[in-house]
């Protein structure tokens, strides 16, 4: 779908579906790969290319689209039916599925399996996100290569079972201890889900970083057309690392990887300073794995700035805006670390504004003040201002473009006032 | 007739690497022991270690074989279960980890891999202290023992000792359970024999095994070496006796 004919089409209250064309770095178009051939079932030779699935379930066919047979999670609402689909669909694929324990010991298995050279992944939600920060830390030390789907939901603690965008920070900022990154994903669609997981495992073995693909309960539990793809991101280098037993790999020399790199002497990093130098190299190479989206932004005088559901939500907001002539327009981050700052800072040097929609007390928006140095006002549109006070209240587009139209007479009586 | 070296360095042991423990410590000799079992059964190539957070997992550095070093505290049997199933269950994998890794902050993991009948070996070096962090008490410090963090002794709300490989021979997913010391050339033989039992048990896929490990920490224990000997001979065999408590 052509993004300027749905401009054209400002009005219609419908949601939008994007075509997935990723912006990788400021300007160039980033065909995120070419698809080929769709996944094999092994039970009929064949699968319908075209279905109706959730959003949990389109990161199964996503994960399984990109080769990863192994998976270790432990229940939790609401990104449960991930953790199902991998336990029905696995073993029919001769692959591992595990029900840990706990959260804890399920991304220790996948350090485990992750130490093997095999793609793996899990899914939780916040409380589980949360258990997992240690393990994610000793992967970056020991430059292990996992995804983690985290399908968030509101806290803090138990919080809610439903949608929210609350773990923005935990998830760009390492949560960890240490200090480390990981890139982070964001999808708005079923379809997003099913190939930004493709693309996570692409990047998490490119870097040997988790990768994360931070998703809500809304987008889980919505269902939408999928169409089944696989796709092609090029070659990568061979895991000759891989812990597999020395009779299995040959070589000669042991393969170990180490959990405490900096502590102990290991070859590779002469000392704790040249191993924290080496992974700052790193970090900074992930940094040119960003992608956003950008919707009308070209001549808007008002910027929207949201991923997710969110996104949906003022997109559709940006186009009643756009029907009543005013000059708006949305920046959808698609990686939200690296954060897009690039073209939010070319946006506010033209004299843009920017307005953050996201459903959390305010996370993202720290990210958009980063990004624009204060040089315009950065408002924030946030859960509070959900349309019903519960759990399942969301951030809706009504809600969106009243506060687009609300900035956009403030900043006109102002202009008026000082004219 | 049976490969056994009486004497010199592992064979399995990278050169250069010095076992950096502290005199009188009994980390040393069980890597040896280890290391002579794997060597005498010649599963080397088709075995790895995975070691947890206490001063024996530093054994695994100089250990000539595939090996995950220094995972999270407590989480070795997580990441033994991981890689063993990634692998499809085909190499030999033990952990090795301090009494605290593995029944105070790893108990859950613990446990757990033991109610999967989990096909690894799960090593406890026991020496009832926590010796990295510098002398403080351990779910095993006995009764009365006086560690920085029971500086009037150990008290009954401060714990009583775990007795692990008998607990976990009450739960069916373990095959094999025992306690072996090396604090005299007969205990560091029986205990060799404990520990290539295990290994066996584990390759007939019989379930998790288990093995402690009664060791000396001097330096903590505020005791030379022979003092410590005498100790775990007086004071811990007693309370931790020797034995295979489920084949």
């Amino acid at each position: 779908m052509n993004l300027e004919r749905v401009g054209e089409k400002a009005g219609a209250r419908k949601t939008i579906l994007h075509e997935s064309k990723l912006t990788r770095g400021a300007s160039q178009d980033y065909d995120y790969g070419k698809h080929s051939d769709t996944t094999p079932n092994p039970k009929d030779g064949h699968m319908p290319q075209r279905m109706l699935a959730q959003g949990n379930a389109a990161i199964g066919w996503g994960a399984v689209a990109a080769g990863c047979r192994h998976f270790f999670g432990y229940p939790i609402t609401p990104q449960n039916e991930i953790t199902e689909w991998f336990a029905k669909e696995l073993p029919q694929r001769e692959g591992i599925f595990l029900q840990g324990q706990c959260e804890t010991g399920s991304i220790n298995m996948v350090l485990g399996a992750a130490a093997t050279g095999v793609r793996v992944m899990t899914s939780t939600s916040s409380p589980g996100w949360a258990l997992m920060q240690e393990t994610i830390s000793h992967m970056v030390n020991a430059e292990l290569p996992c995804v983690i789907s985290l399908v968030q939901r509101g806290g803090p603690g138990q919080g809610t079972t439903q949608h929210a965008q609350m773990d923005y920070l935990s998830a760009t900022r390492g949560g960890g201890n240490g200090g480390y990154k990981n890139v982070v994903l964001t999808p708005a669609t079923v379809q997003e889900n099913h190939d930004f997981i493709q693309l996570a495992f692409h990047i998490a073995d490119k870097y040997l970083n988790p990768v994360v693909l931070l998703t809500d309960g809304l987008l889980g539990q919505l269902m939408e057309p999928l169409e089944l793809k696989t796709f092609d991101f090029g070659t990568l280098a061979p895991k000759d690392w891989a812990v597999v037993g020395m009779g299995a790999h040959g070589d000669k020399r042991r393969h170990a990887v180490a959990c405490n790199t900096g502590l102990i002497f290991m070859e590779r990093h002469p000392s704790y300073l040249d191993f924290v130098e080496a992974l700052d190299g790193k970090f900074r190479d992930m940094e040119s794995e960003v992608r956003y989206e950008s919707y009308h932004t070209e001549d808007a005088s008002l910027v929207l700035v949201a991923y997710g559901y969110c996104a949906r939500v003022s997109q559709e907001a940006v186009d009643w805006a756009r029907e009543e002539g005013l000059a708006v327009g949305l920046l959808r981050p698609m990686t939200v670390w690296p954060f897009p700052s690039q073209p939010l800072a070319e946006a506010a040097d033209r004299g843009a504004s920017f307005l953050v929609v996201e459903d959390s007390l305010g996370q993202m928006v720290d990210d958009v003040r980063l990004s624009t140095y204060g040089k315009t006002p950065v408002h924030l549109l946030n859960m509070l201002s959900r349309h019903m006070k519960t759990a399942s209240g969301m951030i809706l587009p009504e809600t969106v473009f009243q506060r687009i139209k609300d900035i956009m007479d403030q900043e006109e009586n102002r202009g008026t006032a000082a004219g | 007739m049976e490969r056994q070296r009486v004497s010199g360095t592992p064979v399995i042991w990278r050169e250069g690497v010095e076992a950096a423990f502290c005199p009188g410590c009994h980390d040393g000799t069980i890597g040896r022991l280890m290391l002579e079992a794997v060597d005498e059964m010649g599963i080397r190539d088709n075995t790895v270690c995975i070691s947890g957070v206490t001063c024996a997992g530093f054994l695994s550095l100089g250990m000539e074989m595939d090996s995950v070093i220094c995972v999270a505290h407590g989480r070795a049997p997580d990441v033994a279960t991981g890689l063993k199933r990634a692998l499809f269950y085909r190499p030999v994998v033990f952990t090795i980890q301090g009494d605290g890794d593995t029944i105070a902050i790893g108990a859950g993991s613990l446990i757990n891999a033991a109610m999967r009948a989990e096909n690894i070996t799960v090593c406890m070096v026991n020496n009832t202290v926590y010796g990295t962090t510098g002398g403080q008490m351990a779910p095993t410090s006995l009764p009365g023992q006086i560690t920085t963090t029971t500086p009037t002794g150990r008290e009954r709300l401060n714990g009583l000792p775990a007795l692990v490989p008998e607990m976990l021979a009450t739960l069916d997913g373990v095959a094999y359970a025992a306690r072996g010391a090396v604090n005299t050339p007969a205990n560091y033989q029986k205990t060799k024999k404990f520990f290539k039992q295990a290994l066996t048990r584990q390759m007939e896929g019989a379930g998790m095994t288990f093995v402690e490990f009664l060791s000396a920490c001097p330096p903590n224990w505020k005791l030379n070496p022979l003092e410590s000997l005498k100790r775990i001979e007086e004071e811990m065999i007693p309370a931790y006796p020797i034995g295979e408590f489920k084949t």
